[in-house]
């Protein structure tokens, strides 16, 4: 190569190759995946992505050829970010979820949730009372859309009918799934958005809660004066010891963030709201498993059960369930997931 | 793990109102990231947004079709499988496209961009997961609530509603690295990773103007700026800029063209000779920025 008297094009002509060779390998792995890359292959990229690497570095010192540094560089985050990217499989990443994410998510945001199921009880409790005393009450704590025959003035028999669906049973059956599919994606916004309103110093993440357990004891109210405490209970808890964990989860992921933003301690505002975000994320992700199964209960298991004392048990079995699989103690899973290159 | 400049010192110094980021590899190379503008975010979101409604109706009408084809009795199944799919559509499309290689939606791929972590780690799960739950309150909050109450609230809500929005969306013009509150929660941002092409090596031409040798007053006239315009110049070769160039440059430096010199030949060899005087220069660790540098 006499033609070639810069130094610079003497360096890009002994390098190239490689580049190329980088290139051709990176576009491969990222349209398809790094499964696509042979084992040779996969250990030729860190070299090749160091060399490219070195390469910038020598094109920025001594190199004015514009296109050539501007190539280098994104050729070089390219490769950085495959190198030092994600590494596990989806699969992977689902299992280690669920065996150690998300239960650890939920033991590390415990102050946080005990203070969501306080605010929801205090909820519960503060509109049974103000129901009892004057049925007016229901009407404020209530959605119109929620009420569907349950209101004060209902006789007793319509409340019943309510709560054990007899007489368009057939109808009811063929829609079940469909209901619960509704149900799941409902709630799953109302969790989501618990969870993004904490973002405002958890203030509103904290009345929706509060809200929550009001609307929860006006229903409660309205039932136990007409005697049929015990039924609306099993009606009530088949699916709403899922529901109303995930709820409180939700509320207590939210008010993480909004803690974080509050009170940041040593951080800066926005390190600290995004240490504690990415925490909460899982933990909401974790909610929307829950608010799944709890679809499904609600719209599945309570047309199907309508015996009160086999609501009662499964949603004792599943309280257990819930209670042991995210607090029980356990052991530290084996190894943080891949090295870092 | 690779440092960005933000998050190495406790108080960090305020983000350059440039886009572009430092990013130390472990290597201890700097990347010089450069973010994305908020028009390409918005685009790209735009795109992402059309893709789902296209989905969505295509979806539809599948199902509506299975549900003549089945006489209604697949009615059940049928809208089980829409509101699923619906949901999934809403709320993991933008997850699942992040979480693979590319880090991206096919909105932001379409217009090379990527999601990052913020102190140049590793994008994890739970981010990606976060900055997406958070489009629940920024986009589809308002917009559920605006379209599914509309013929039932008063102009006051609505108009809250819309300033409730315009916050959300604004957002990211408001802050240096052009955050949306997600990516704030998150500890992301989104990054260019343009695909360039290595483009040819405008001083490796097959040399055939060696007859013009330039002066050391000749070559001391332009500094590297210039000579990184006149590469461009080279690169599209627009037969009348590159006479108004060459004109240009002969009057600057005081060179008067021979019988058959050509404008492109002259421009050539004076490139090369330019290129080769700098980059001689900045071995010696001189770096002149542009014509007006005289140190």
């Amino acid at each position: 190569m006499a033609e070639l008297r810069l130094k610079s094009s003497r360096f890009r002509a002994e390098r190239e190759a490689d580049w190329l060779k980088l290139e051709k390998l990176l576009t491969r792995a990222e349209t398809r995946s790094a499964s696509a890359l042979s084992d040779d292959e996969l250990i030729a990229l860190p070299v090749l992505y160091r060399s490219a690497l070195s390469s910038l570095s020598v094109a920025r010192a001594t190199s004015l050829d514009g296109n050539l540094v501007d190539y280098l560089e994104s050729l070089s985050a390219r490769a950085y970010f495959f190198v030092y990217g994600t590494r596990t499989s989806l699969v992977g990443r689902i299992g280690r979820f669920f065996a150690h994410d998300w239960p650890a998510a939920a033991r590390s945001t415990w102050r946080e949730t005990l203070v969501c199921a306080a605010l929801m009880l205090m909820g519960i409790v503060l509109a049974y009372v103000m129901v009892n005393q004057d049925p007016a009450w229901f009407q404020s704590f209530v959605p119109g859309q929620l009420v569907e025959g349950r209101g004060p003035d209902a006789s007793t028999e319509q409340l019943r009918q309510t709560l054990f669906d007899t007489h368009h049973q057939n109808t009811a059956q063929a829609m079940l799934p469909a209901f619960a599919t509704f149900l799941f994606t409902n709630n799953a916004g109302v969790g989501l958005m618990a969870f993004a309103l904490g973002f405002a110093f958890g203030l509103p993440t904290a009345i929706l809660e509060f809200y929550n357990g009001c609307t929860l004891g006006a229903f409660l109210a309205v039932f136990i004066s007409h005697g049929l405490g015990y039924e609306a209970g099993g009606w009530l808890m088949i699916h709403g010891v899922t529901e109303l964990t995930a709820t409180v989860l939700a509320g207590a992921a939210g008010m993480k963030i909004g803690w974080a933003v509050a009170f940041p301690g040593d951080r800066t505002r926005l390190d600290a709201a995004a240490a504690e975000g990415r925490k909460a994320a899982t933990l909401m992700a974790g909610v929307l498993v829950m608010l799944f199964c709890a679809g499904i209960l609600e719209g599945i298991g309570r047309q199907m059960i309508q015996d009160t004392v086999v609501r009662y048990a499964i949603a004792a079995t599943t309280g257990v369930f819930w209670l042991v699989y995210l607090y029980a103690p356990r052991r530290a899973p084996k190894a943080m997931e891949g090295g870092r290159g | 793990m690779a440092k960005a400049k933000t998050a190495a010192s406790p108080k960090p110094a305020k983000p350059p109102a440039t886009l572009e980021r430092e990013l130390i590899t472990p290597e201890g190379v700097d990347l010089r990231l450069r973010l994305a503008e908020a028009s390409e975010r918005a685009s790209a979101f735009l795109l992402d947004a059309a893709i789902i409604v296209g989905v969505l109706v295509a979806m539809t009408i599948v199902m509506l079709l299975a549900l003549l084809a089945t006489k209604g009795h697949g009615g059940s199944a049928i809208a089980v499988l829409w509101l699923f799919g619906s949901f999934v559509l809403r709320n993991l499309y933008f997850i699942l496209f992040e979480l693979t290689p590319k880090a991206a939606t096919p909105g932001k791929r379409i217009l090379g961009l990527r999601v990052a972590a913020r102190n140049g780690g590793r994008l994890t799960a739970d981010a990606i997961f976060g900055r997406n739950a958070m489009r629940e309150l920024e986009v589809f909050l308002p917009l559920s609530f605006l379209f599914a109450h509309a013929q039932d609230i008063d102009a006051v809500i609505a108009l809250a509603g819309a300033a409730w929005c315009a916050v959300f969306v604004f957002f990211p013009l408001f802050n240096r690295d052009r955050l949306r509150v997600g990516d704030l929660v998150a500890g992301t941002w989104v990054v260019k990773t343009p695909k360039l092409k290595l483009l040819r090596d405008m001083a490796s031409r097959p040399d055939d103007t060696r007859g013009l040798v330039f002066s050391a007053a000749q070559l001391d006239a332009y500094g590297v700026k210039e000579l990184q315009v006149l590469e461009q110049v080279l690169r599209r070769y627009d037969a009348k800029v590159v006479a108004a160039v060459a004109a240009r440059i002969r009057g600057k430096i005081g060179w008067t063209a021979s019988d058959g010199e050509g404008d492109g030949d002259f421009l050539d060899a004076y490139y090369r000779a330019l290129r080769g005087r700098l980059e001689g220069r900045l071995l010696f660790g001189r770096r002149r920025k542009d014509k007006h540098d005289q140190g």
